[in-house]
């Protein structure tokens, strides 16, 4: 059944008790995700030493089960992370979650494959795409991302 | 006509969406269409079209006709004075803009005012933000209490020496709080205050005479009241019309061009620039018949009926919170679910056939106000029973289960 693939028990989980939720004191880089069509809003926090490695990071913000979850099992992956792989690993989620039935990237291991494939339920529900990719984009943002100019799915 | 079988009236209950029957409750986003609606825009297109008011050919001047009957049909179903104080426009939104704008160019200046409430839609407040910018105004907005109404006394308390206009919602699309709209003409004419009602949801709902309310300006959305998109009308009473300059300049609107000026046209032609919707209105003329069929006394008593039903069923929902407990509600509910984001109850119901809307509803400004991002809303219309009420609350159940 469709709605049992959209809300698995790990987005569930995760969209219950987020991880890494609520702002850190030394964080040096944030960045606001927002949806205008249902007012949704998740803000990530980095703290990013001198080698664009990901020491710490968090989000804050409210929104339905899917942004959380997503949100939350971005910052469980991300921590510990360098550019670029944090950019590999970004624009393979943002591939499969529009497009691509898998996650390619070799960076990113068999469980956390797992976790971030039960967020690909969203494909056959359009309207939830964006909520899916809220955090994403605003890491994009903190990160100092730019949209590729001959496809704008992808971060360069 | 029954309100019984209303449904087979409606050509998209007769088609299964997703393999499910449709339990529509999304009518104060926009209404379905009745069949002789569809039918008219398709004769209008395959038997009779023209352009209207320019050419002298015959279907020119049938085409004609027909747009003008529309215009008489909306005169006596709101009770107007005269034809020309209907102006039609591309809807509500526009409606709106056409008063802020042409208003504000000639009556507002630097720290006038303009009464708002915390009720209104965007399309309500939008318009009138720009002459924040361009002319200095001030915006103030009455209060909302506790059970999402705005009074007449927090009107009264917000009006200064300084108001210019007040332009408030005549029933809310979030709380559903009727507001006392002739009662606030009154006291603002009795300060000579003219009054704009944004009545989207006030005319699919409730009868409208406007020489009882009095009010200066009338917004209405076309698509709200069984009628096509693109469509919106703007009542004014006739004074206004002739008072105030041209909104959008064009062909139609004129009377004479030359290279060193221009004279307009006399009313309605004066605010109808361009080719205007012609289908749409000569098919909106189908959706005023199709109400006065049924009766709108019929409709909003039916509808008055079903809200308090909703209102009964959901409250036995130990989980429900409902959003707006107005002395004076119509035809919507809005509420949240423990646990569960107004986002997530929408798919989930969604799932089920049944179509509601989740967010803020394009009213911010009351959201915050209750603290929240978010709230669902299911909404009435005429073609609602209380079957798909219960369904909504079966629906309900079973976003309590998944997320349990």
């Amino acid at each position: 059944m469709d709605l049992k693939e959209l809300y698995q028990e790990i987005i569930l989980d995760h969209g219950k008790n987020p991880r890494n939720l609520g702002k850190f004191e030394n964080f040096n880089k944030d960045a606001e995700g927002y949806n205008p069509l249902c007012g949704d809003k998740v803000h990530v926090y980095l703290k990013l030493n001198e080698d664009k490695e990901i020491e710490d990071i968090s989000f804050e913000g409210h929104g339905c089960a899917i942004s959380m979850a997503s949100a939350s099992i971005m910052t469980e992956l991300m921590k510990d992370k360098k550019n670029p792989e944090v950019k590999e690993i970004l624009n393979d989620f943002l591939d499969m979650i529009k497009q691509s039935p898998e996650l390619k990237s070799q960076l990113i291991k068999e469980d956390e494959k797992t976790k971030l494939m039960s967020l690909s339920g969203v494909k056959r529900y359009p309207m939830r795409v964006k909520c899916a990719t809220i955090a994403w984009h605003a890491l994009a943002s903190a990160m100092d991302y730019k949209k590729d100019e001959d496809n704008s799915e992808k971060f360069i | 006509m029954s309100l019984k079988d209303i449904k087979k009236e409606f050509p998209i209950f007769s088609n299964k969406i997703q393999n499910n029957d449709l339990v529509y409750l999304d009518s104060a986003n926009s209404s379905q269409k009745p069949q002789v609606v569809v039918d008219r825009i398709y004769d209008f297109y395959t038997k009779e079209f023209s352009n209207v008011g320019r050419s002298i050919h015959y279907l020119a001047v049938a085409a004609t006709n027909l747009y003008e009957n529309t215009r008489t049909l909306v005169q006596k179903y709101i009770n107007a004075k005269d034809k020309n104080e209907i102006v039609f426009t591309k809807g509500a939104t526009e409606a709106i803009n056409l008063v802020a704008n042409t208003f504000g160019q000639k009556y507002l200046k630097e720290g006038d005012e303009i009464l708002l409430t915390e009720l209104e839609h965007h399309s309500n407040y939008v318009p009138w933000h720009y002459l924040r910018k361009s002319k200095g105004v001030k915006i103030k907005f009455a209060e909302m209490d506790e059970n999402g109404d705005v009074t007449l006394e927090t009107i009264e308390k917000n009006i200064t020496d300084k108001t210019k206009i007040i332009a408030i919602t005549h029933l809310s699309n979030v709380t559903g709080a009727i507001l006392p709209v002739k009662e606030i003409t009154k006291l603002a004419h009795s300060k000579n205050i003219p009054v704009l009602i944004d009545g989207c949801q006030g005319a699919p709902h409730l009868k409208l005479d406007m020489q009882d309310l009095d009010c200066d300006f009338y917004a209405i959305s076309c698509h709200k009241m069984y009628g096509p998109t693109g469509l919106g009308i703007l009542y004014a009473k006739k004074k206004w019309l002739e008072e105030l300059p041209p909104y959008q300049g064009g062909g139609g609107m004129i009377r004479e061009v030359k290279k060193e000026g221009i004279t307009f046209g006399e009313l309605p032609n004066k605010y109808e620039a361009g080719t205007m919707a012609t289908a749409q209105v000569i098919a909106f003329g189908e959706s005023i018949k199709f109400i006065n069929k049924i009766g709108i006394e019929n409709i909003e008593k039916h509808e008055r009926e079903l809200t308090v039903y909703g209102e009964e069923v959901l409250r036995k929902n130990n989980s429900v919170k409902l959003i707006g407990n107005p002395k004076d509600k119509g035809s919507v509910l809005s509420f949240t679910l423990d646990g569960v984001h107004p986002h997530d109850i929408a798919t989930i119901l969604d799932e089920d056939g049944v179509a509601i809307r989740a967010g803020h509803h394009c009213c911010q400004i009351l959201h915050e106000k209750l603290g929240l991002s978010a709230t669902a809303r299911a909404s009435l219309g005429v073609y609602n029973t209380k079957e798909d009420l219960d369904q909504l609350n079966e629906s309900l159940n079973k976003c309590k289960k998944i997320f349990s």
